[in-house]
């Protein structure tokens, strides 16, 4: 629902990494989106494409994003189970004392730039 | 493409934001100033809860309200009606607040002659959930005409909050509405919720909403 406000942290973030190095022109940006961070890839391209476009060293740039799997942990029976299939509940005990232990993240992976 | 390099960034896009929030949460600490960062579906009755709620603390405590909305002054002229400090952010079309606009908006509000600042987040269970403010505390309202199962349509919002007030308990009797299930759905989602029942229009309910408030802004003050 904000992949435009996200957009425009990556745009600050990656301005920023781009004076540090000097960069003149980025071509592509790689991204690490965990399966259930929130974020919809497609509309996060449409917004990046939009703003991507109104900066210098980022125009036309393609934004490349690598899905992470969910994954939940049970404390009861101490299994690992996929999120998006079975939520909070666990499927091998029906416990819901459980966490998830990796599937929000949102990463700037890396960038190919000049 | 010539000299094309690859350079590893590695950077959570949030982590700024949670960066932003720390700060914000360590100046206002420094300034004795408890922050609750208000948030619910539009129509909840976040004016109303927040107007009452000042009607019964503004003797014992300062008091200053920001108001964030995509638009418009109208609650923030709700509010300074009450006498307490209170200003409008426009969060010009986005859905949410983040650390960087709420420490703008400290600083536009003036903390260092307030107790219990109030941010009123934009009307969305969705994004405001997602983006750390840097205030003390969370605490959403849920009324009841939006129905017992928001709390597991809307995980996220309830996992974060410290405080979930069930508004208009008023009009229990023409909804379907299951408080007890209410709860439990809550308490699924977040097992250290504080829950209370409130009727902001007859102010019932409300003493306990006080009483929560102001052991936090004694603990925030001290």
């Amino acid at each position: 629902m904000h992949e435009l406000g996200v957009v425009f942290r990556i745009i600050d973030d990656l301005t920023e990494l781009g004076k540090e190095n000097e960069l003149e022109k980025i071509h592509s940006v790689t991204l690490e989106l965990g399966e259930v961070s929130g974020v919809v890839p497609s509309l996060l391209t449409d917004a990046w494409k939009w703003a991507a476009d109104r900066t210098e060293l980022m125009k036309g740039a393609e934004l490349i994003i690598e899905t992470l799997p969910a994954v939940t942990f049970c404390e009861d029976c101490k299994s690992e189970y996929e999120t998006v299939a079975y939520g909070k509940i666990c499927p091998k005990c029906g416990s819901n004392h459980t966490y998830l232990l990796k599937g929000n993240e949102f990463m700037i992976k890396e960038i190919a730039a000049t | 493409m010539d000299n094309v390099r690859v350079i590893e960034v590695k950077r959570s896009i949030f982590e700024s934001n949670d960066q932003d929030a720390e700060k914000l949460r360590g100046e206002l600490k420094d300034s004795k100033t408890f922050l609750l960062n208000l948030m619910s579906s539009p129509g909840s009755g976040k004016t109303t809860t927040l107007t009452r709620t000042i009607e019964l603390l503004k003797d014992k405590y300062r008091i200053g309200v920001m108001e964030a909305d995509i638009d418009s002054d109208v609650d923030a002229k709700t509010i300074a009606a009450t006498g307490v400090k209170a200003i409008q952010l426009h969060t010009g079309g986005m859905c949410h607040l983040d650390a960087d606009m709420t420490r703008q908006g400290v600083r536009e509000l003036g903390v260092e002659d307030v107790d219990f600042a109030i941010l009123e987040n934009v009307g969305n269970l969705v994004c405001p959930a997602e983006f750390d403010t840097g205030s003390t505390k969370n605490a959403m309202i849920l009324s009841v005409p939006e129905g017992h199962d928001k709390p597991l349509k809307y995980p996220l919002m309830f996992s974060i909050c410290d405080v979930v007030l069930i508004n208009k308990i008023d009009v229990m009797p023409y909804f379907d509405f299951d408080l007890e299930k209410c709860k439990e759905n809550i308490l699924f989602r977040n097992p250290n919720a504080k829950i209370i029942p409130i009727c902001a229009k007859t102010g019932e309910g409300m003493q306990e909403w006080a009483d929560w408030l102001s052991e936090n802004i004694e603990e925030a003050i001290k």
